[in-house]
């Protein structure tokens, strides 16, 4: 029997974007309120597998044509590089540097070192998480 | 530098994030990861003679201060272990790129076992009890994929076992971890021992003893839980043997160590005389399996827990000479074992079969694996100068002192027990009539027998420059015996 999911479908594709603008919003909140690049990442993992419920993993793959095992690589290497930073500076490992800086559209704004290590989380969280489903989802 | 003893940790983990780009070439592989066990040996090399020259290196990670944020700790014991794990698994690195084969090699063999050093190394250095959980996990998940790597029958129905053993033991390490909090109000190692020479002795600080002693003698295997050992070591490939018997059982035997010479040391009468009942146990039953099989790689495999047998026996006597002595063979017992593990591999890998009964007569056609087969042997069984001797004179020495007639003997008598069961290997592997195996012109015999004779070297080389070691060693034993030393380096009073 082929199932109707056009309502599923429609409503993925806008509930889709507010998850990820919301997962984006976690994400920048982290450091100073709760949220952050685990719980971003999480979020933003959650979207692509509703995706993944309301079409199926060739569409989804189309959409993102992504190895998720490359985002695992590439976010280790954002965590460790803003880690080993601090052996240049001769700082012990893993110290972070903060500061207010003037940026043109934004005015003044927060920046933390903090946040490039957050984004490696996020991307090994995105990648760990969706290389898990798809593994379990390309048995069936 | 101040970040020295940073590097044995970051080099195999920058390795490993930038082995998974390159997932697609395996040449490209080997290539870095020999380059990079390379440079991680270097790398802690370098960091034990300057924790020589200048006494226990500490790095505040983040900058946050002891004992507030997470201290990363390297004395003389930690740096002579990180450059031990260093070398075997440049080793074993070198003994799979023949051997692993492509399928493994294709699924993230090298990352993962990249990740395993970073795990090993990091228990050896970290200086915060939670820490050590996050690193026992690190080491954890990488022994997950690679037990369970080329899913095989019996390595499927192994991990599970394996899994479902370490979960339950990871638990039982958060709680106990959660329980000592409660009670002291820290997490840094040093601060710990500090406020439980202030409290004084508890009655609840025993029950955490024990059942830190039951998270660590899972992973170490010692008696009564040491059974889902043998059957879970024997599903992976020789390689990743020789890696989980080197290193992880080591990485149980340290914690104990470390636990117990630092913070458990107030109530000996109990915590270290159960120590010594479990070691005597876990010899007795390792000296039976033993003798009792004619598999090499289950025979080599009860090795491992009589030698855990031995490191525990020492450290239930604690005195500086058993200290020493368990020091000093838990260096040993790393090295011979990586070597006997790619030894036996290689036998496997000609004969085709890893049962003793099959094989026979290799000495005529390959003279040079025998005889580094025999040293390995003597090494392991302690026959001097090699150096499982000083290990264990050291060890039943100190127990004699002390009146551990029992142990002292059960000790001694292992050894005659080992040496039976790896001549028996010897014997029936490499005498008897020679017979043709298939295949086994195809095996690159050479250039499998280099890395485990690296190893024999380097026990060689440890056993008779023992005089050499000797003063490193005893500065290793030092904060054991004196936990005040390593206490003032963390906390800088």
């Amino acid at each position: 029997m082929k199932t109707n999911d056009v309502i599923l479908q429609t409503t993925s594709k806008v509930v889709f974007f507010i998850i990820i603008l919301f997962a984006i919003h976690l994400f920048f909140a982290g450091h100073y309120h709760p949220g952050g690049g685990f719980v971003g990442g999480l979020m933003t993992s959650g979207a692509i597998v509703l995706l993944l419920l309301a079409f199926d993993i060739k569409t989804v793959a189309k959409g993102f044509p992504i190895d998720y095992k490359i985002l695992i690589g590439v976010g280790l290497l954002f965590a460790i590089g803003t880690a080993a930073g601090s052996l240049i500076f001769n700082v012990p490992f893993f110290t972070h540097v903060f500061g207010d800086v003037y940026l043109p559209l934004f005015g003044e704004t927060s920046l933390h070192t903090a946040m490039l290590f957050d984004l490696g989380v996020y991307l090994v969280v995105i990648g760990v998480t969706m290389t898990i489903i798809q593994t379990i989802g390309e048995s069936e | 530098m101040i970040n020295l003893l940073v590097l044995p940790l970051l080099i195999p983990l920058l390795t490993a994030a930038l082995l998974i780009f390159l997932a697609k070439s395996l040449k490209a592989q080997r290539i870095l990861s020999v380059i990079s066990a390379i440079g991680t040996l270097t790398a802690s090399i370098i960091l034990l003679l300057t924790v020589k020259k200048n006494g226990i290196q500490t790095v505040n990670v983040g900058s946050w201060d002891a004992p507030f944020g997470i201290t990363l700790v390297s004395d003389t014991l930690s740096a002579l272990l990180v450059t031990t794990s260093s070398l075997i698994t440049l080793c074993v690195i070198l003994y799979s790129i023949r051997s692993i084969g492509t399928a493994r090699e294709r699924f993230y063999y090298y990352p993962v076992v990249q990740f395993l050093l970073v795990g090993v190394n990091g228990a050896f250095t970290t200086g915060d009890i939670f820490n050590l959980f996050v690193f026992f996990e690190v080491m954890l998940m990488s022994s997950y994929v690679l037990i369970v790597i080329g899913g095989t029958r019996i390595q499927l129905r192994e991990s599970i076992k394996y899994i479902l053993v370490n979960v339950i033991s990871s638990a039982l390490f958060v709680i106990a971890v959660a329980m000592l909090y409660s009670v002291v109000g820290s997490l840094n190692m040093a601060d710990i021992s500090q406020r439980i020479a202030e409290i004084g002795h508890l009655p609840i600080l025993t029950v955490i003893a024990v059942l830190f002693l039951i998270v660590f003698g899972l992973k170490g295997a010692i008696f009564p839980l040491y059974f889902w050992l043998p059957g879970s070591y024997y599903a992976p490939p020789v390689p990743i043997l020789a890696l989980f018997g080197s290193l992880l059982t080591k990485v149980g035997v340290y914690s104990i160590l470390r636990s117990y010479s630092l913070f458990f040391y107030h109530d000996q009468a109990f915590t270290h005389e159960l120590l010594g009942i479990l070691a005597i146990i876990t010899i007795i039953v390792g000296c039976i399996g033993a003798i009792a099989y004619w598999d090499v790689k289950k025979i080599v495999i009860y090795n491992i827990i009589i030698a855990v047998g031995v490191l525990v026996f020492g450290i239930s006597v604690a005195t500086e000479e058993t200290y020493k002595g368990t020091v000093f063979y838990t260096i040993h017992d790393m090295i011979v074992k990586a070597a006997l593990f790619l030894l036996i591999g290689v036998m496997i890998k000609i004969t085709g079969t890893s049962d003793l009964r099959k094989m026979g007569g290799l000495m005529k056609k390959y003279p040079l694996l025998g005889w580094t087969f025999l040293v390995a042997s003597f090494a392991l069984a302690g026959i001097p100068p090699l150096s499982g001797f000083v290990g264990k004179l050291l060890i039943v020495r100190g127990g004699l002192a002390e009146g551990e007639y029992v142990g002292s003997l059960v000790v001694l008598l292992s050894s005659l027990v080992v040496l039976y069961s790896v001549i028996k290997i010897f014997m029936n592997g490499f005498w008897r009539a020679p017979k043709d195996y298939p295949g086994e012109e195809n095996q690159p015999v050479m250039s499998l027998w280099v890395p485990g004779a690296i190893l024999v070297l380097a026990s060689a080389f440890y056993g008779v420059g023992a005089e050499l070691m000797y003063p490193i060693i005893s500065q290793a034993t030092d904060a054991l015996v004196h936990p005040a030393i390593y206490i003032d380096a963390v906390l800088k009073e």
